[in-house]
């Protein structure tokens, strides 16, 4: 039983230099619904929500809110057409009080008359069941509740449409179900909300639609409770890159007896991962599956020193060696490939050999660096090797493709002759080839007695590539596979059951 | 010519400026290159100009590093400058008899202030994360207070011969004796280069913090080393301007130097965010700026005007030095080149290999 469309939008493209991030995507929005929009990073999800709310301009598509073709030229457009907008990070001021944070910027007249906007707060935080004060200051407020004042700023004006990216990433489980109920009395009134999220679960308790898309283009459209968890998951990781299943992973001989290369114990570290133990073995390749945020990278992260460790120790070899910062990691071995790129690995101004021999440089020491002649040396031959496409070793880093400058941090790390090297989401956001490249190196590397961690979103790669599977949710470990034919539906199993074991072998 | 370490575009806008001051400068006058000799000693335009320019320098080449490090700038390097110096008059002044091992004793010991007014900034802004401008700003108010604490009496003066030495001309030696500090810091400067990873390290910092981090950099210690650099160039600065003026002024020692010094890291071409640097460029660019000064005061323009005109010049060059105004002129470049290849790229690179040239000589 479906009532009355207040949003539509048909055929909505979106094209970016280099990158088609919504390709001809229908999206439907009901009066008192809750329709959660599903993907993985880099599927669309934030591009279609700036393309409703105006920050971005569509290509090409209809939308249509009530009926009526909209076209919005910025956010304070939408804002007055009813479209309210919350977004993961609360974009609020702590340091102004709850009611000057709902209604500042709203009016034009220069006067404020603040007797009449904190009765009027208080008449809407009280409708809304929000426990705030409008003369409290926000930062004494709980996350959750100034999450809802976010909310509260949104729906105030005559709001249709309610959007929330992301609004329970920083909550806790309390937190979450006042939020919850906070959405349940908007859908009450008629507000139809988009809820974007990676918590399944959340959807499952809240949502009433599900809309998957991946890689810019729209899956489908689902009924709640007509679709189940596995069905979900294999719907938003897909199943591309079928020409290369002829990789054939490279299996070590391990037996019980063998000392692992490295062993972790009960480590655990700020980025919040629950205590765990981790073992690889020489010539190993191992992977964290896992949907975004449930702890894959926290975990590798812990591993390296990538984040403060809070406890647990590490073994090499069976002994005990002390690693507090990534410079110790990096003298006992372990290389470091971390998620974010652009954040985290390049140096982009610096020029392809610089980022190249950054690594090893660091580790020789301050005070002894490389000639020119032997840098460009090493450069020359990772360039040679990993087959690096760079006019010249003096480009700068940054004006390389995403493969390309994945590759350089790559041959950064394999220049150190790393024991252990942990490659997170190597493969995210570069093209197919490159994608293929980096697995068949993987493999190479394994045979040639590298331990490895490969962590992707893509299971299949995974599949693909590592010979033991570790399975995470919501940041703890909830099982191990392992065995030559693993299927994605092994591993999607154990995702959606979470805890319950489902040995392949 | 070996092949090209890097490229040497950034210092193709502090170059032509200095070539535009120095037209000016022919226009006015065509003696301007001409060199006197005064008791065995040169003297003429740019003799001065080298001698008038060296403590702006030397506190640039710091300034340099420590934009690029940490992404902000020290205001209180004048301050730095006197508080050192007047450590080193206190000292001079209470030996007695000044001997060169006494004038050698009391730069060493105004290097120690330095370094520890260096260390207390550079404390600041790695471990405390204080900005640069606002942690320096601390000194920047209260140095000059602290120097004067330190002297004990207003401009105690230094009347010996070796500091008369140090600030002008040594008997039987030809150029200035500051030109010649001068030159020998930027050799050291050049040595701790060719010596260490600074380059890289101070690079990877500036431009991306995370990733030095994961790749075994401690920004914190990088960060604070180019402050400690940089307490170095401001007592070696204040060295040679306390000698040059023969007295120690608190108030008005090396006043507002940090404005000069910033504008030449900026004329150098270094992106004041942080990032990549050119010490090359920040050199050229504290000596344009001293032929800016000269070059206002031979036009016989007021004295009271002269400010007015600097500023004007400065916001003219910035503006030509700015993104948007580059990329046009690229544009521009890019439809002359399509049209004309040959002429053009000719052109062009006679111009990047004297660059080249003068760029591999300082670096």
């Amino acid at each position: 039983m479906l009532s009355e469309t207040i949003l539509e939008m048909k055929d909505i493209s979106k094209s970016f230099p280099g990158v088609k991030a919504l390709d001809s995507v229908d999206f439907k929005l009901r009066k008192s619904e809750i329709h959660a929009l599903m993907g993985e990073n880099g599927a669309g999800k934030s591009t279609l929500i700036k393309v409703i709310t105006g920050v971005y301009e569509k290509d090409a598509g209809l939308i249509t809110l009530q009926g009526e073709p909209i076209h919005f030229k910025s956010p304070q457009e939408a804002q007055n057409k009813g479209i309210g907008t919350v977004y993961q990070e609360i974009m609020l001021c702590p340091n102004l009080t709850v009611a000057e944070n709902m209604y500042i910027g709203r009016s034009h007249s220069p006067i404020v008359n603040w007797k009449q906007m904190n009765e009027q707060a208080a008449r809407l935080l009280q409708s809304l069941g929000i426990p705030a004060s409008p003369i409290q200051e926000l930062a004494s407020c709980s996350l959750a509740v100034q999450q809802m004042i976010a909310i509260a700023r949104a729906v105030d004006m005559d709001c249709k449409i309610l959007i929330l990216d992301e609004p329970t990433s920083s909550l806790d489980e309390d937190e979450v179900h006042k939020l919850f109920e906070l959405m349940r009395e908007l859908k009450a009134r008629g507000v139809g909300i988009i809820f974007i999220t990676h918590f399944l679960e959340q959807v499952y308790e809240i949502s009433d639609m599900i809309t998957v898309l991946r890689n810019g283009k729209l899956i489908g459209e689902y009924e709640t409770s007509s679709l189940s968890q596995i069905e979900l998951i294999s719907k938003m990781l897909g199943n591309e890159l079928e020409d290369i299943t002829k990789i054939k992973k490279y299996e070590p001989h391990v037996s019980d007896t063998t000392i692992p290369v490295l062993e972790a114990v009960g480590i655990s570290s700020v980025a919040g991962v629950r205590p765990f133990d981790f073992a690889i073995h020489k010539g190993e390749v191992n992977g964290f599956a896992g949907l975004l945020g449930s702890g894959r990278s926290e975990s590798v992260r812990a591993i390296f020193s990538a984040d403060k460790v809070t406890g647990g120790e590490i073994r090499m070899h069976g002994k005990k060696v002390k690693i507090r910062s990534p410079l110790h990691a990096m003298k006992h071995r372990i290389g470091y490939l971390p998620e974010d790129r652009k954040g985290d690995g390049i140096i982009e101004d610096l020029s392809v050999r610089d980022n190249i021999i950054l690594t090893l440089q660091v580790l020789k020491g301050f005070f002894k660096p490389f000639s020119w002649k032997q840098a460009e040396a090493f450069a020359e031959e990772y360039i040679k090797k990993l087959n690096i496409k760079t006019p010249t070793s003096n480009t700068p880093i940054k004006s390389l493709s995403g493969g390309n400058q994945q590759k350089v941090i790559l041959a950064r790390w394999l220049l150190t002759n790393p024991e252990y090297l942990i490659l997170d989401e190597p493969t995210r956001g570069i093209d197919v080839g490159t994608k293929v490249e980096i697995q068949k190196l993987v493999i190479k590397l394994a045979a040639s007695g590298m331990s490895l961690t490969f962590i992707s979103s893509e299971i299949d790669e995974m599949l693909r590539t590592c010979s033991r599977l570790i399975v995470m949710k919501d940041r703890q470990i909830v099982g191990e596979l392992r065995g030559t034919d693993l299927s994605e539906n092994d591993v999607m199993n154990m995702i959606a059951q979470g805890g319950e074991n489902v040995c392949a072998q | 010519m070996r092949t090209m370490k890097r490229s040497f575009s950034h210092l193709v806008l502090p170059i032509s400026i200095l070539l535009l001051l120095i037209i000016i400068n022919l226009i006015k006058g065509a003696d301007y290159f001409s060199i006197t000799v005064v008791n065995g000693a040169f003297y003429g335009n740019i003799p001065n100009i080298l001698f008038g320019a060296s403590e702006l320098v030397i506190l640039s080449i710091g300034m340099t590093l420590v934009t690029a490090a940490s992404r902000g700038q020290d205001i209180s390097i004048g301050e730095s400058a006197t508080i050192s110096s007047a450590v080193f008059v206190l000292f001079v002044l209470q030996a007695g008899e000044v001997t060169l091992l006494v004038i050698v004793v009391g730069f060493l010991l105004s290097c120690v202030v330095g370094l520890a007014l260096g260390a207390f900034n550079g404390i600041l802004v790695s471990v405390f994360k204080v900005q640069p401008m606002i942690a320096s700003l601390i000194l920047f108010t209260g140095g000059r207070s602290i120097a004067f604490m330190i002297d004990g009496k207003l401009s105690p003066i230094l009347a010996n011969d070796i500091s008369n030495q140090i600030g002008t001309v040594i008997p039987g030696i030809p150029i200035q004796t500051p030109i010649i500090l001068t030159v020998v810091f930027i050799v050291c400067i050049a040595m701790l280069f060719k010596t260490t990873n600074l380059r890289l390290y101070v690079e990877t910092v500036g431009i991306n913090p995370n990733a030095a981090r994961l790749n075994g950099i401690n920004p914190k210690k990088i960060i604070f080393l180019t402050f400690l650099i940089m307490g170095f160039c401001t007592a070696v600065a204040g060295f040679i301007a306390v000698n040059k003026a023969g007295r120690h002024d608190s108030v008005n020692l090396l006043k507002l130097i940090m404005m000069d010094a910033i504008l030449a890291v900026a004329i150098g071409g270094n992106p004041l965010i942080g990032g990549k640097f050119s010490i090359t460029g920040s050199i050229i660019g504290a000596y344009t700026i001293e032929v800016l000064n000269r070059t206002l005061l031979r036009l016989e323009i007021e004295p009271a005007m002269i400010k007015v005109f600097k500023a004007v010049f400065i916001i003219m060059l910035m503006i030509i030095a700015s993104p948007v105004v580059r990329a046009s002129i690229r544009k521009a470049l890019d439809r002359v080149r399509t049209k004309n290849p040959t002429k053009g790229s000719a052109a062009m690179v006679s111009m990047v290999s004297t660059m080249d040239m003068i760029g591999e000589k300082g670096e």
